[in-house]
């Protein structure tokens, strides 16, 4: 059995890390794992998506509509943009952070309101926090990446050391602090 | 000891373990992360080369020297290698020498969608097609094999899908080689017509000795499940069928795609009953089944545009479609932009007053194409600004002055330079930018020649591009600040006016490269904005007019964005915006 978790947001926002991430905490656990990343242009501002998949055997390095078990976004308007990939029964993780894209702040489009609400009444599920506030409070706004790698892990049932240990070997010495303590905090929010 | 490895990562340590001496490379998505992992190994001499050509000459200089050496790039790099690969291909090597080359299907970060097949083919070299991370680094130790066995230069063709995809790899060891001993061949090494017609000779039967390896070699695989339905697949499209069919139906995956077998293929078709080709990009197995009158479905089902998945696959051949959810409303695109911060926008805010026709190049600069600024008028490929807009106004006249030609620093190397030299020795009068940032910026940061460092960080002679111009004949060079916009217009406006060639670079740093120092995030003055949205001409992400406390439209700056330029303050005829 092949999991599919889709990692969404603005280019810039750290999504690759979290990815990163992920990938090792499953190589630890001896599962097969696929990982797929964009570089490139759209890490300019643009829409990115990254794709991680665990299992016996994995195939395929991307993920498609209605495949995804967890979409975790670090932007709202994101996570409507790649709802389509989330299987009926999978699950949103959000940051509610909201980033105005080029077409919006131009007065071409609309951001749409209610956004989280309009996906609930589809009968997916959400968790969402303030993932921004909740970095700057753990000391970097950088660290949104880790808020929400926290609020995922707990709906991954992997023990939470792994996690810990995973990020302490993959983010720079001085950062550390930071990064355990923004993981930490988002691990607690999902706990809510 | 098996590690996730990026695919481009796993063809970096294939390099190493196989022993080679030289890589030299011009960076390119998605190829760019194998030479970056390259630099990490000190037993491998690795460097940036000015262009894709270089490079590749480099690389072939150094197989002739009798190591084994490397070069990598993107598929429209190999455009610019061309040259020197038709003709390696007649020589051959001494030392091993592979070429990495990275197609980019969807073009995620590319002009165009070009097949890199129809190089290997045309060059008549081998050409091997890695499915994951572990392949990445087998068929890499493979390709140095063949190499030398064949006396060939090899491709090995990559795309976006497994440069840039984890996946795991089992790690060996590196086989330190002596170097080859060179002796002296001129009938080899020197392609003039007497050598090269013999040489021609040998590159037909070499290719005919490889079709035939190609029937029995360990990398054209069958996998036989059910027999109701085969896929013939190559890279990534392979892991699609596998995961879309599973074991309903039986798979031909061909590890190499030049020369590609025809026994294997006859066989396979005879073991199953309706059979498809599956390859991103163009029919090119498609057509070499047809020509050995294998009857296969192929481009009539599956598309010749954009990257394939399960889900594109399955729905080809079956109609099959998952069921998803849809969000009930219109979604705003999310286009890249120019960061905030980023010089260029200065640059092209400033210009906008004049509306020039600007001539426009491969970078992050490209992205001044796009709303609200949207100062770019063409773009071709890698150094066609300069060229291109020497044609513009050879062909307008000088009514046309009001035009520029826009480069940034690592591109004006890799072969603006060329296209100059040429507005200078033809006497035309075209205004040249170069957009120093200082980096390679787009393709995520690397050292080029104009900046004063190596690959490895190292410091090294930097190009003074002023005095580069100068050697050349330019007599007007100036030097702006992006950020100035005041002066970036007086000039540009004085040099388009002047009726000789003129180059201006506009000189700052790329917003993100580490070390840079920002100024704090401006603020808005709530009393003197009155929601009029001029700084949105900026087209700066940080920047957006939403009701305030009050209710009123004002403009608000993203403190986490901004980093302080202060473009927007000369958009803002209020003095709204402070520091």
């Amino acid at each position: 059995m092949v999991k599919n978790i889709l990692i969404v947001g603005v280019g810039g926002q750290g999504t690759l890390l979290a990815s990163k991430i992920m990938g090792a905490v499953f190589t630890g656990l001896d599962y097969d794992v696929k990982v797929s990343e964009v570089h490139g242009m759209s890490q300019r501002g643009g829409s990115v998506v990254t794709y991680v998949r665990y299992g016996e055997k994995v195939f395929s390095p991307v993920i498609e509509k209605g495949e995804a078990d967890i979409l975790i976004s670090f932007e709202q308007l994101e996570a409507a943009r790649w709802v389509s990939y989330l299987k009926p029964d999978g699950i949103i993780i959000t940051n509610t952070q909201k980033i105005d894209p080029m077409p919006v702040i131009m007065g071409k489009a609309e951001y749409p309101e209610n956004i989280l609400e309009k996906i609930e009444n589809t009968g997916i599920k959400i968790i969402s926090a303030e993932a921004l506030e909740i970095a700057e409070a753990a000391g970097s706004a950088k660290a949104v990446n880790m808020v929400l790698l926290g609020m995922a892990a707990k709906f991954l049932h992997i023990d939470k050391e792994v996690w810990l240990k995973t990020i302490c070997d993959t983010v720079p010495e001085k950062t550390k602090e930071t990064n355990i303590k923004a993981f930490s905090d988002g691990y607690e929010k999902a706990g809510c | 000891m098996k590690k996730l490895l990026l695919g481009n990562e796993a063809v970096a340590r294939g390099i190493y373990e196989a022993g080679v001496k030289v890589v030299s490379s011009y960076p390119g998505t998605p190829s760019t992360e194998i030479t970056e992992f390259v630099a990490k190994y000190d037993e491998i001499y690795s460097e940036w080369a000015p262009n894709e050509k270089v490079a590749f000459e480099v690389a072939s200089g150094a197989s002739i020297g009798g190591g084994r050496s490397f070069c990598a790039m993107k598929h429209v790099g190999l455009n610019v290698a061309a040259d020197p690969l038709y003709t390696m291909s007649y020589i051959g090597v001494n030392g091993g020498f592979v070429c990495a080359v990275a197609d980019d299907p969807g073009m995620h970060s590319s002009q165009n969608e070009q097949d890199s097949r129809r190089h290997a083919i045309g060059a008549k070299v081998p050409m091997l097609e890695p499915s994951d991370s572990a392949e990445c680094r087998d068929f890499t130790l493979l390709a140095y094999e063949l190499s030398e066995k064949y006396d060939t230069p090899v491709l090995l063709r990559l795309s976006t899908r497994i440069s840039h995809s984890r996946s795991l790899v089992e790690l060996g060891e590196r086989k330190e080689l002596e170097l080859k001993e060179y002796k002296k061949d001129a009938a080899k090494n020197v392609m003039m017509p007497a050598m090269a017609r013999p040489r021609h000779a040998f590159v037909e039967q070499r290719m005919a000795d490889m079709a035939k390896w190609a029937e029995s070699c360990e990398i054209n695989k069958t996998e036989y499940f059910s027999k109701k339905r085969g896929f013939i697949c190559a890279g990534t499209t392979y892991n699609y069928a596998r995961e879309a069919f599973g074991e309903d139906a039986s798979y031909l995956k061909l590890g190499m795609v030049n020369p590609l077998p025809v026994e294997i293929i006859k066989d396979f078709a005879k073991n199953v009953d309706t059979l498809y080709v599956v390859e991103e990009l163009d029919d090119v197995i498609e057509t070499h089944c047809l020509k050995n009158g294998v009857k296969v479905i192929g481009k009539e089902i599956f598309s010749l545009l954009g990257e394939f998945s399960q889900a594109t696959v399955k729905k080809a051949v079956d109609g099959f479609e998952a069921e998803c959810i849809t969000f009930p409303e219109d979604i705003p695109a999310r286009p890249p932009v120019l960061c905030a911060g980023c010089p260029h926008r200065g640059f092209y805010y400033a210009i906008n007053k004049y509306k020039p026709y600007v001539s426009g190049d491969i970078g992050c600069y490209t992205l001044g194409a796009a709303a609200p600024l949207s100062s770019v008028d063409a773009c071709i490929c890698m150094g066609a600004s300069v060229s291109a807009l020497h044609g513009y106004n050879k062909v307008r006249g000088e009514e046309s002055k009001k035009s520029l030609a826009v480069i940034g620093d690592s591109t004006f190397i890799h072969s603006g330079i060329t296209g100059l030299i040429d507005i200078v020795y033809n006497k035309g009068f075209s205004t040249v930018v170069v957009l120093d940032n200082s980096i390679t910026g787009m393709t995520g940061h690397q050292n080029n020649p104009a900046n004063g460092f190596t690959i490895k960080g190292d410091p090294t002679s930097a190009v003074n591009i002023e005095e580069l111009a100068r050697s050349i004949g330019i007599k007007r060079i100036s030097v702006v600040d992006p950020f100035d916009v005041e002066e970036v217009r007086r000039v540009v406006d004085e040099e388009m006016n002047a009726l000789e060639p003129s180059l201006i670079i506009s000189r700052r740093p790329c917003a993100l490269l580490k070390g840079i120092k920002h100024a704090p995030a401006l603020k808005i003055n709530e009393d003197k904005c009155i929601g009029c949205k001029a700084c949105l001409n900026c087209g700066c992400p940080a920047i957006s007019v939403r009701a305030t406390a009050d209710g009123k439209k004002r403009a608000i700056i993203d403190k986490n964005q901004c980093l302080g330029c202060g473009v927007c303050t000369y958009a803002c005829k209020f003095g709204a915006i402070e520091k």
